[in-house]
């Protein structure tokens, strides 16, 4: 399934080698090989597969890796373009500082658009 | 405590929440459970209150006593809770401390999904809690591997792919939503065709828009059935592009098949809009399953859209004009 690749050069992420420490968490979570550990120092090696999900940010204890995380969801974008507040649980578009907890209605519009 | 074995309620269960019955009610009680007869030792593994996510560790783990942490994500899974961060480190710690995991049990290590890392930051939780955060596979049915090779994931292991199974399964998600609102427009176009040609409303009704029903049908079942199904066999790499070449194809099929089998002669006016508005609507509709495939990014999104709605939209806008022109000319 090699040919399931996404657009090149689109990719907000970011790694600092200045700040890594080489501790191998972003190749451990990261869900697509887009990391690998070269001479005690994260590398990106793989660009283009990155989905943006996040999880090396929230993971790297070195603050060394930035992306703008989200969900590839063209729902969410047509939701959020058209101002339509939804609590849809995946398809919502955020920054990663905004806060954790969210409206315990959230379900009807996911269901409607389909993503979880 | 709970057993490691499903039973014909639960994959019941599974079908219908699939199908989008009673999905978002489909819901475990947050908190710890206990599978077997687990003791201080044991494991302890955390996953989101979606009962198909439960489910599927439970009975990834026969045979195994293990304890079964169980966050709130309001009966989301986990890889979407963790993008919305309700599968998150605040959660996971307000659970920790809530169960009194930590005399529970002797050991401080948490076996957590690989894909629930959006959510969660380990450094966090070993500082709040000292526990410390072990990513385990992705895929649950790989956990017996992976508590064998002492808690390491191989590369594999840990790489989200997105299988024939996997994309046959969310077609439903698509289909339903999409056969709604096909359900609205398709008894207008029959309504609207009676007014033209020369036999009586329903006559007319039924000649002028059967070519168009079968279309817009194909250009949906293109969108949401064929496009999730063949998507690394279709053409180019944004999902609206692939899901109009899945529209195309279906539409020239069914052009051929209505050239070889139907008496009815074809206006070029009503085929040229067809070909549009079944292209575009697959588009619109493949472009959709973007939020339920496993590689898209949000930039990438944002990328495709930006050529893709504006054509899509002066597909179906031309397309709706034609047809409705191809209509008065029947009257000429």
């Amino acid at each position: 399934m090699n040919n399931l690749m996404y657009l090149k050069d689109v990719t907000t992420l970011k790694l600092d080698p200045e700040k890594c420490i080489g501790c191998g968490m972003c190749v451990e979570v990261c869900p697509h090989e887009v990391f690998a550990i070269n001479s005690r120092k994260a590398e990106i090696i793989n660009r283009d597969a990155c989905m943006e999900c996040g999880a090396c940010r929230m993971n790297c204890p070195a603050d060394a890796i930035r992306v703008d995380a989200g969900v590839g969801c063209a729902a969410a974008v047509i939701n959020t373009a058209l101002g339509i507040q939804t609590n849809s649980c995946c398809c919502v578009i955020e920054s990663p500082d905004s806060p954790p907890d969210f409206p315990k209605d959230c379900g009807e519009t996911s269901q409607k658009t389909g993503c979880c | 405590m709970v057993g490691s074995k499903l039973n014909a309620a639960d994959h019941f269960g599974t079908f219908k929440a699939r199908w989008g019955i009673n999905r978002m009610n489909y819901t475990v009680d947050p908190g710890l459970y206990a599978l077997g007869s687990p003791t201080s030792e044991s494991d302890v593994y955390v996953t989101a209150n979606y009962k198909l996510s439960f489910d599927k560790l439970k009975s990834a783990l026969p045979g195994i006593n293990a304890w079964i942490l169980v966050l709130n994500t309001n009966g989301i899974n986990v890889w979407c809770a963790a993008g919305k961060r309700t599968f998150g480190t605040a959660e996971l710690v307000r659970k920790i401390i809530k169960s009194r995991l930590a005399q529970v049990v002797s050991h401080r290590k948490l076996i957590i999904p690989q894909l629930g890392a959006p959510g969660i930051a380990a450094h966090e939780v070993k500082k709040q809690t000292g526990f410390r955060v072990i990513y385990g596979p992705i895929r649950a049915t790989d956990l017996p591997a992976f508590i064998e090779s002492d808690y390491h994931s191989t590369p594999p292991m840990r790489k989200k792919d997105f299988p024939l199974t996997e994309r046959l399964v969310l077609i439903p998600m698509e289909l339903i939503p999409a056969l709604k609102h096909m359900a609205m427009i398709l008894p207008v176009i029959f309504v609207l065709s009676g007014f033209f040609g020369p036999g009586s409303f329903l006559e007319n009704a039924v000649a002028n828009s059967f070519f168009a029903i079968i279309m817009l049908i194909g250009g949906m079942a293109a969108g949401t059935i064929i496009t999730p199904a063949a998507l690394p066999w279709l053409p180019g790499k944004a999902f609206s592009f692939k899901a109009m070449a899945a529209g195309l194809i279906t539409s020239v099929v069914i052009f051929a098949l209505f050239l070889m089998f139907s008496a009815n002669t074809l206006q070029t006016g009503s085929v040229l809009s067809m070909f549009l508005l079944a292209s575009g609507l697959s588009s619109f509709l493949g472009m959709n399953f973007t939020g339920a495939s496993t590689y898209t990014s949000l930039s990438g999104v944002r990328k495709e859209m930006k050529l893709a709605v504006p054509l899509q939209i002066s597909a179906v806008f031309c397309g709706i004009v034609l047809w409705i022109g191809s209509l008065y000319m029947i009257n000429t």
